[in-house]
């Protein structure tokens, strides 16, 4: 491999079988290649290749500290990538920033809810819809009626996303004072405004109950068959991992152990001595 | 006794309007913009230049005045602290009051140490006078009026721009979580320009104001007012716009009667001696909310 990212244009390595029968026909919506990145000296993320397809629900598992959220961070552009290519819905994002990489059709959640705390529900998914409100500075300041229509018609959406989730009755309160459970839907609901083509769902389970995950086992199903978009989470509750993720990637020290679909990683010896360590280890 | 009150108001809304740049600035982009009171400076002179020099009439001045601040403001944050984004506080800092000095020296080679006799550009409306035929009648000028009128017009304006606009709401977010606010497709860099376009438009209408009300235009004119609005800030709750309104008054009324009933020399002393009082009842200030740091 060269030591130069910026010149080398990578072919995409697809993992073997990992594009759900379906999305076969279609492009994957997102690809990585030989992604990696280094903090200093140390190598948190290496060699990570990945195909989503383009309707796929995938899982990205792993060990405390495998590298799993700086794999999100790559993916969005919060870091920059020292080696590798990521493509984004056919598009190369080398170059982009956060803000350009979410325009380009990725949005995700965070493992710590990162919502707005200060606005309200239904401001929180404006924020989401900011760059499909199509007027400007004039407009908005000389209330012209370009400016209402416009409003009108984020409200409406707003709404919309909100009522997808059950969530339209608290629009109008404050996102700090939903209970837990809500905050982590409003971030999806805030994430979705953006409109995007893949999803990243940091451990969107965390801190919820059975009856709580299995509602969101169905909302994950129901983004993806609502908006018709890939969903790629990581998560540590195996039901969910293992009851709605097509395919499944393992990482652990910041390599890819093993890849495939729920049976097939179970089974993985090595993901059970990631998991469980190796007796030699002990 | 109401005569101070009132110029005391007159006074704090200018305070007001100034202490909003300073506010909206530190809320969105986490900064003091130690530069912003003499942005007030350079919005004087322009709008003197267009106004005396030019002959224009006093709208055309004030807008140009409030242009060329808009854009004088964007440019500092573009050249100045757009490179410090990630950079610690107090390298932020110095070099905030390093714009500060170099506007303040530029204005002395352009303009030189010679103060300049600042027309009244608010005096289209007529003064009001309370209690005609009482033994002391009251006169309230009409640069009083028109401040205090156009801090609240400016007040109402902003809460309706940051609470029912799409940028309003960018800020609102930019100034909670950055990082979030970027991931959600938001231009940070853009939305942070735009703060400072809005504050330094402003500074010029203060500019316009302060200088209608105490008509000498040096370099330094900025400096005082700048610290006091930046008090007022504070004493409201940096961060919070109905905070600045209300620090600004309060302030403009302690500072006039301070100087009324107390001594002249002692007035400035006694506001920021009533700044570190109220910091010390309330460290986040009168309106500010106790701010949690996330990690």
């Amino acid at each position: 491999m060269s030591s130069n990212p910026n010149d080398t244009k990578y072919v995409a390595v697809p993992g073997p079988g990992m594009i759900p029968e379906r999305d076969k026909d279609k492009r994957p919506v997102l690809e990585a290649s030989h992604l990696g990145i280094d903090f200093g000296g140390l190598t948190a993320v290496d060699e990570f290749n990945i195909a989503i397809g383009a309707t796929e629900i995938g899982g990205l598992i792993g060990p405390n500290g495998a590298g799993k959220t700086t794999v999100f961070n790559l993916l969005t552009k919060v870091y920059q990538p020292t080696r590798g290519v990521i493509m984004l819905d056919g598009k190369d994002t080398h170059g982009m920033n956060t803000t350009q990489a979410n325009q380009a059709g990725i949005a995700r959640t965070f493992q710590n809810i990162r919502l707005f705390d200060k606005l309200t529900v239904e401001e929180n998914v404006k924020i989401g819809l900011h760059s499909s409100i199509g007027y400007h500075l004039p407009s908005a300041v000389l209330r012209l009626p370009r400016y209402w229509r416009e409003e009108k018609k984020a409200h409406e959406k707003a709404l919309e996303l909100l009522d997808i989730f059950d969530m339209a009755d608290m629009a109008d309160v404050r996102s700090s004072s939903l209970p837990y459970g809500a905050q982590r839907r409003l971030e999806i609901v805030r994430a979705l405004a953006t409109g995007p083509k893949i999803l990243l769902l940091d451990e969107p389970a965390a801190g919820m109950n059975p009856s709580e995950t299995e509602e969101l086992m169905n909302n994950i199903r129901k983004i993806r068959d609502t908006f018709n978009i890939a969903v790629l989470l990581i998560e540590h509750d195996m039901n969910l991992v293992m009851g709605i993720c097509e395919n499944i990637i393992v990482l652990n020290f910041g390599k890819i152990i093993a890849k495939g679909n729920p049976k097939t990683i179970q089974n993985d010896p090595k993901v059970i001595e990631a998991y469980l360590g190796s007796q030699d280890a002990e | 006794m109401l005569n101070y009150l009132i110029s005391g108001i007159s006074l704090g809304s200018v305070y007001a309007i100034i202490a909003l740049g300073y506010t909206m600035v530190y809320g969105i982009a986490k900064m003091l913009n130690f530069a912003h009171g003499d942005i007030i400076m350079v919005g004087g002179y322009a709008a003197f230049c267009a106004g005396t020099y030019l002959g224009w009439p006093v709208p055309l001045a004030i807008l140009f005045s409030m242009m060329i601040c808009t854009i004088l403001g964007i440019v500092i944050e573009k050249l100045a602290y757009k490179p410090l984004r990630n950079a610690t506080s107090l390298a932020v800092l110095i070099t905030a009051i390093g714009v500060s000095y170099l506007l303040q020296n530029l204005a002395l080679l352009i303009w030189t140490s010679n103060p300049k006799a600042f027309p009244n550009m608010v005096n289209f409306i007529p003064s009001i006078v309370l209690g005609k035929n009482s033994d002391n009648p009251i006169t309230i000028s009409s640069a009083t009026i028109v401040t205090i009128a156009a801090s609240i017009i400016i007040m109402v304006a902003l809460t309706l721009f940051t609470g029912k606009t799409k940028m309003g709401k960018a800020m609102r977010a930019v100034s909670e979580d950055k990082g979030a606010a970027q991931l959600m497709g938001i231009n940070v860099n853009a939305t942070i320009s735009v703060t400072f376009a809005i504050g330094s438009g402003l500074a010029a209408i203060a500019g316009v104001l302060l200088c209608s009300a105490y008509p000498t235009l040096m370099p330094t004119t900025g400096s005082m007012p700048g610290i006091k609005a930046f008090t007022a800030a504070v004493l409201g709750g940096i961060g919070s716009i109905p905070g600045a309104m209300l620090g600004g008054i309060l302030l403009g009324i302690l500072e006039k009667f301070a100087q009324a009933y107390i001594s002249t020399q002692l007035s400035d002393a006694i506001v920021f001696a009533a700044l570190i009082v109220v910091l010390l009842v309330k460290p986040t200030g009168l309106l500010g909310k106790k701010m949690t740091e996330k990690v």
